[in-house]
C-alpha cells in the first residue's frame, strides 16, 4: 500500500516518516519510533492500555490512524517525567500507593490520569473513577490507583503552589 | 550511628524482611513505560504470524485454498495442516494427556479453531493475507449442551479417537466422554442421604468464564540455524514446562531450547498452557530462518486460548434437623471443549474440585466428574484459582446456603455451627485432603462483628418489611463466605505435570562484596516476586533486600521449577528460597567459625551476623563473611558462597478466610450495587502486607466480574457470544466497590516461614460472597438459586419470575 508522510511533535521532538495512511497510531508510536510503553490490550478501544495524549486529549490510540495526528502533538508515558531522575508525581504515587502489578495498563493509566488532573486539579474519588473508566486494570481493582492519583493531585498542588 | 551499634531491631528494619510494605522495585520501570512485554520485541529480520480461524464451531474442510495468500507481496508463507503432518506437528500433547490439533487437517472443532498460519513482513500484510485464504467448509452437526454430549445421538466430535475407549484417565464409555474421576464413600454417603433428617439439593452451574488478562497471550521464536539453537520469548507462566515440551515435541534437544518469559501483563491462568501459536512460530521460524513473532488480538484470546470453570454440579446435603452436616454429594459434568487441554495435575483430571467439603466438619463425602467433549475451545485452567477449587469453593458456599433456607437457619449460624473446631487440625476432610492449618471460629467471629452482622440482618428484615408494603423498590442481600483454599502445589507424590514433578527452586549467590542475586523456577506476572522473594531471603540471610536482585523466567539461567499459578510460588517457590537461604547461613556460619576462631556451635545467628554465645562484642557479619568466602583459603571449605535447594513441599497449604458482601438490588432495573464487601484473609505469615492487600483487591474484583457479568456464551450454532470487551465484562473504576480487608494469621506448620500464599483465595471466596448475597436478597419470597452471572438481567428475570416486576 502506498505510504504517506506524516510529521508530528511527539513528547516534544519533531519526527517524521513515511507510513500506510491505514497504520494505526499505536503502530506508529511502537513499532516505528520504539516507544513501546503505550500497549495493546483490546483492538477495540474498550481497555485504555494504549492511550496517549494527542493535542491536549486523552486518545485511545489503537482506534486512531496515524493520518489522524499528522501535524498534531502526542505525548507517550514516556513523555511524562519528573524534574531531573526523579519520577513524575504520578509516577511516584503510583509507586508510593502500589497503584501497579503487572505494569500493562500503567502507561496508559497513567498517561490518562495526567490529562485528568489537568482538567480538574481536585478531583474526587468518584470523579477519578468516573475519569478513568476507559481504562481497565485487571490486578489492582482500582482501589490503589484511586489513592495513588487522589495522592499526586495534593503533591502537584503543592508544587504548584510552592511556584507561585 | 554506625551499624556497629545498632540495635537489633534496628538492623532488622533496614533488611526489609518479612513483614515490611517494601515498595516495590519492579514499579520505577513500569510506571515509566519502560517494561519489557514480549510485543514490544522487535528483532533484526523479524516476521509475524496469524491464523486463519475456523469461522464454523464443527465443519468438514473440504479445501484450503492459499494462492491468492501466497501471491500478496510481503507474504511468505501459508503454513497448514498438510505442511505440519509429515513433521508429525499437526497435533501436539495438551497437559492432560489428550491431543489437540495445531492446525485444523479434515475438521474444524471450534469456532476461532487455527486452520491455516500465515507468515509476513508485518501484521497489516498477515492480516490482509488471512482474508485471502478460502477454507471450503462442509457444516456439521454442533454440540454445545455439555448435559446432552453423552446422549445416544450425540454428534460425533473427536473422530481422531476413534474407536479408543481408554483415555488418559481411565475407560471412555461414549465418544464424547473423556473421563470420569471418583473420590469418597459412595456406599457411606448413600446410607447418609438415604437415612437423613433432612436433604437439601440443587443444580448449580458455573459458567464459562475467561481469565482475559490485559495483555494477550503470544511469542517471539528464533531458530538459530547456525548452532541449531532454538530462543523462546513468550507470556509463559511456566518456563521450563515450556522448554521440556518443545524438546519432546520438535525433538531439538533440550540443551539447545532457551525458553525466556519478559516481563508478563498479567496471567490468571491463561499463559499456563501451550497453544498452536507458539509450535507455529517455531516451526515458521525453523522454516524461514528468521524470527516469527506471534501475539494474539483480544478475539483469538477470548475465542481461542484457555476458558475456565464451565462445571455443571448437582449436590446433595445431608444434615441433622438441629443443622449438623452429616454427608455431601457432588456430581459434575465438566465441559472440557473441543481438546482436553486442562492444566492439572495429571492425577487430578478435575483438579482439585474434591476440596469440595470447604470449611465444614463433614463426615462422609462422595464426588464424580464426568469431563465430556463440545464444539467450544479447550483450555479448563484455573483462572485465578488452584485447580478447579473456585468451583469446588462455589458449590459448597451455595450449598450450605441452600441447606441454611431449608433448616430455616441463619447461613452464618449454619457454618459456625458446622466449621472444623481449631483443636482439629491437622484435619483429614471426608475426601482425603490433609489441612494443615486452621482457625476458622476466630476469623466468621472476626467477621461477623466487623460488619455488624446482626445489626445488619435487622435492617434487612426492616427493609424487607418496607418492600411488601410497596414503600421501596431495593431489596437488600447479605452473602457470607467461609473459604478455604487448597493451593502450593504440589508434593511430588501425588502432583505432576506431564511426568514433571511439582517442585520448585531457588539458587542463590552471595556477592564477595555482600549483595546477592536468587534465581527462581516461577515467573512474575504482577504479583512483585522481585520485591518479595528478596523478603524472605533478606531474614533468612541478614542481607538487606535492596541489595538482593530476584531473577526469574530464562531457563537458561534460572533452576527448574513448574511456574507460577495455583498459587504455587510462595508456598514451593517461596520455600525453596528460605532453604536455599539456610543452607547459605550453615555455611556462612561454618566461615565465621574460622574467622572467629571458635567452634560454629558456639555461634548464634544475630539479624545480619554470626556472634559469639557470650560475647556478642565478638561477630562477623553476612557481607565480611561473604568476602571471606572469596578472599581466603579456609581450611575444608570451598571457596564462595553460593546455595540451591529444590522443595519438594511436604503438603499442600490452606489459605483461608471470612468474607461478608451487602447488596442492594434494585427490582425494576435488576441493577445491583455492592454496599459493602468485607473481606478477611488468612494466608498464614505475611510477607508483604501491601502486595497481599493489592492482591486481594484485584482477586475481589475479579470476583465481582465473574459473578456479576461474566460468561462465555454459545450459541446453538457454536458462536461465541462474547468475543471482544464491548460484550466480555471487565469492570471499570466504577462498577467496581471500594474493598474493606482484614486478616488473621494461622502459619503453616509445614512451610519453612509459614506461609500460604494469598494471590487467588479472594477469587475463590469472593464469587460465593457475591452469589450468596443475591441469592439472599431474595431468599424470604422461596428462591434457593439462580445461576451466575447475576447481570442486570438475570437478576430482572429472577424478580419477574417471582412475581415482583408487576
Amino acid at each position: 500500500m502506498a505510504k504517506m508522510h506524516v510529521a508530528m511533535t511527539v513528547n516534544g521532538k519533531q519526527v517524521e516518516a513515511l507510513a500506510e495512511p491505514r497504520m494505526l497510531l499505536i503502530h506508529f508510536l511502537r513499532e516505528e519510533l520504539g516507544l513501546t510503553g503505550a500497549h495493546i490490550g483490546c483492538d477495540t478501544s474498550h481497555c485504555g492500555a494504549c492511550t496517549v495524549d494527542l493535542g491536549g486529549r486523552s486518545v485511545k490510540s489503537c482506534t486512531v490512524f496515524v493520518a489522524q495526528a499528522d501535524g498534531g502533538e502526542v505525548t507517550t508515558i514516556e513523555g511524562i517525567t519528573g524534574k531531573g531522575a526523579a519520577l513524575h508525581p504520578l509516577q511516584e504515587a503510583f509507586r508510593t500507593h502500589h497503584g501497579l502489578q503487572c505494569g500493562f495498563c500503567t502507561p496508559g493509566m497513567i498517561t490518562r490520569a495526567m490529562r485528568l488532573l489537568a482538567e480538574n486539579p481536585d478531583p474526587t474519588d468518584e470523579e477519578i473513577r468516573a475519569g478513568i473508566s476507559g481504562n481497565l486494570c485487571r490486578c489492582t481493582g482500582y482501589q490503589n490507583i484511586v489513592k495513588a492519583i487522589r495522592a499526586a493531585a495534593t503533591t502537584m498542588a503543592g508544587a504548584k503552589e510552592a511556584a507561585e | 550511628m554506625n551499624d556497629e551499634v545498632a540495635s537489633a531491631e534496628e538492623r532488622a528494619d533496614k533488611l526489609q524482611g518479612l513483614g515490611s510494605a517494601r515498595k516495590r522495585v519492579e514499579d520505577a520501570r513500569f510506571t515509566q513505560g519502560k517494561g519489557d512485554y514480549v510485543d514490544d520485541m522487535k528483532l533484526k529480520g523479524m516476521l509475524h504470524g496469524d491464523f486463519v480461524r475456523s469461522s464454523h464451531a464443527h465443519a468438514r474442510i473440504r479445501g484450503i485454498d492459499k494462492d491468492a495468500a501466497l501471491a500478496l507481496p510481503g507474504v511468505h508463507a501459508v503454513l497448514t495442516a498438510a505442511d505440519l503432518k509429515p513433521l508429525n506437528l499437526h497435533y501436539m500433547p495438551t497437559l492432560a494427556g489428550d491431543v489437540q490439533a495445531v492446525l485444523a487437517e479434515e475438521k474444524v472443532l471450534f469456532q476461532g479453531q487455527e486452520v491455516a498460519f500465515i507468515v509476513a513482513d508485518d501484521r497489516y500484510v498477515a492480516a490482509d493475507a488471512v482474508e485471502l485464504v478460502e477454507v471450503d467448509y462442509e457444516p456439521l452437526p454442533v454440540m454445545v449442551d455439555p448435559l446432552k454430549a453423552m446422549d445416544e445421538g450425540a454428534p460425533v466430535l473427536r473422530e481422531d479417537l476413534a474407536g479408543k475407549t481408554e483415555g488418559a484417565h481411565g475407560a471412555r464409555r461414549h465418544h464424547n466422554h473423556i473421563f470420569t474421576w471418583e473420590v469418597g464413600d459412595a456406599e457411606g454417603t448413600r446410607a447418609a442421604l438415604d437415612g437423613a433428617e433432612v436433604v437439601a439439593r440443587e443444580f448449580i452451574s458455573y459458567q464459562r468464564v475467561h481469565p482475559c488478562p490485559l495483555e494477550t497471550c503470544g511469542c517471539v521464536a528464533s531458530m538459530d540455524k547456525v548452532n541449531g539453537r532454538l530462543t523462546v520469548w513468550g507470556t509463559f507462566q511456566a518456563p521450563h514446562a515450556v522448554r521440556t515440551v518443545a524438546s519432546l515435541i520438535s525433538g531439538i534437544p533440550e540443551h539447545k531450547i532457551r525458553i525466556v518469559s519478559p516481563d508478563i501483563g498479567g496471567g490468571f491462568g491463561n499463559k499456563v498452557g501451550v497453544y498452536p501459536g507458539y509450535i507455529c512460530a517455531i516451526v515458521a521460524s525453523i522454516v524461514t530462518g528468521v524470527p516469527i513473532k506471534w501475539v494474539e488480538d483480544r478475539i483469538e484470546n477470548l475465542t481461542a486460548t484457555a476458558f475456565a470453570r464451565d462445571y455443571h454440579m448437582t449436590g446433595e446435603i445431608a444434615a441433622t434437623r438441629d443443622g449438623r452436616i452429616t454427608a455431601l454429594r457432588a456430581h459434575v459434568i465438566a465441559d472440557h471443549g473441543a481438546f482436553d487441554a486442562c492444566a492439572d495435575p495429571t492425577k487430578f483430571p478435575a483438579g482439585f474440585f474434591s476440596i469440595c467439603t470447604g470449611s465444614y466438619d463433614v463426615p462422609v463425602a462422595h464426588v464424580t466428574v464426568d469431563g465430556v467433549y463440545s464444539n467450544k475451545a479447550p483450555g479448563g485452567v484455573a483462572y485465578r484459582c488452584s485447580f478447579r477449587v473456585t468451583e469446588a469453593s462455589y458449590f459448597i458456599e451455595r450449598m450450605v446456603d441452600v441447606l441454611a433456607r431449608k433448616l430455616d437457619i441463619d447461613p452464618a449460624e449454619l457454618r459456625l455451627k458446622n466449621l472444623i473446631a481449631r483443636d482439629k487440625f491437622p484435619y483429614t476432610s471426608a475426601l482425603g485432603w490433609e489441612y494443615d492449618s486452621g482457625d476458622y471460629e476466630t476469623a466468621m467471629r472476626k467477621a461477623l462483628d466487623a460488619v455488624d452482622y446482626k445489626a445488619l440482618r435487622a435492617e434487612q428484615a426492616n427493609s424487607r418489611a418496607a418492600f411488601a408494603r410497596g414503600e421501596t423498590r431495593v431489596l437488600m442481600g447479605i452473602g457470607v463466605s467461609l473459604f478455604t483454599e487448597i493451593v502450593g502445589a504440589g508434593p511430588i507424590k501425588n502432583c505432576d505435570i506431564l511426568g514433571l514433578g511439582m517442585f520448585d527452586s531457588c539458587e542463590i549467590r552471595i556477592h564477595p562484596t555482600g549483595s546477592a542475586i536468587a534465581r527462581l523456577g516461577t515467573i512474575s506476572q504482577g504479583q512483585g516476586h522481585a520485591t518479595t522473594f528478596a523478603q524472605i531471603l533478606a531474614c533468612e540471610i541478614g542481607i538487606p533486600a535492596d541489595n538482593i536482585t530476584i531473577e526469574e523466567g530464562d531457563t537458561d539461567t534460572a533452576p527448574y521449577g513448574l511456574g507460577t499459578y495455583g498459587s504455587r510460588s510462595t508456598p514451593v517457590a517461596g520455600a525453596a528460597t528460605a532453604m536455599a537461604g539456610r543452607k547459605i547461613r550453615a555455611k556462612a556460619q561454618m566461615i565465621a567459625g574460622y574467622l572467629l576462631e571458635v567452634h560454629e556451635g558456639d555461634l548464634e545467628w544475630d539479624v545480619d551476623r554470626f556472634r559469639v554465645k557470650g560475647a556478642p562484642e565478638r561477630a562477623k557479619t553476612m557481607a565480611e563473611i561473604a568476602f571471606a568466602a572469596y578472599n581466603q583459603a579456609i581450611p575444608g571449605i570451598e571457596p564462595g558462597l553460593e546455595a540451591v535447594s529444590y522443595y519438594d513441599p511436604p503438603n499442600m497449604t490452606y489459605p483461608f478466610g471470612a468474607y461478608v458482601c451487602v447488596v442492594d438490588i434494585d427490582i425494576d432495573t435488576g441493577v445491583t450495587s455492592t454496599r459493602r464487601f468485607y473481606a478477611l484473609d488468612d494466608c498464614g505469615t505475611r510477607i508483604n502486607p501491601m502486595i497481599i492487600e493489592g492482591q486481594v483487591h484485584g482477586g475481589l474484583t475479579e470476583a465481582l466480574a465473574i459473578a456479576m457479568g461474566q460468561e462465555l456464551a454459545y450459541d446453538e450454532t457454536g458462536n461465541l457470544g462474547q468475543s471482544t470487551l464491548l460484550d466480555y465484562f471487565l469492570p471499570t473504576a466504577v462498577e467496581t466497590p471500594v474493598w474493606e480487608t482484614d486478616h488473621t494469621v494461622t502459619p503453616s506448620p509445614h512451610h519453612p516461614i509459614g506461609a500460604k500464599g494469598v494471590g487467588e483465595s479472594p477469587n475463590v471466596g469472593g464469587v460465593s460472597a457475591f452469589s450468596n448475597a443475591v441469592n439472599d436478597a431474595f431468599a424470604h419470597l422461596g428462591l434457593t438459586h439462580t445461576q451466575m452471572p447475576h447481570d442486570h438481567w438475570r437478576v430482572w428475570k429472577t424478580a419477574e419470575r417471582l412475581g415482583l416486576t408487576g
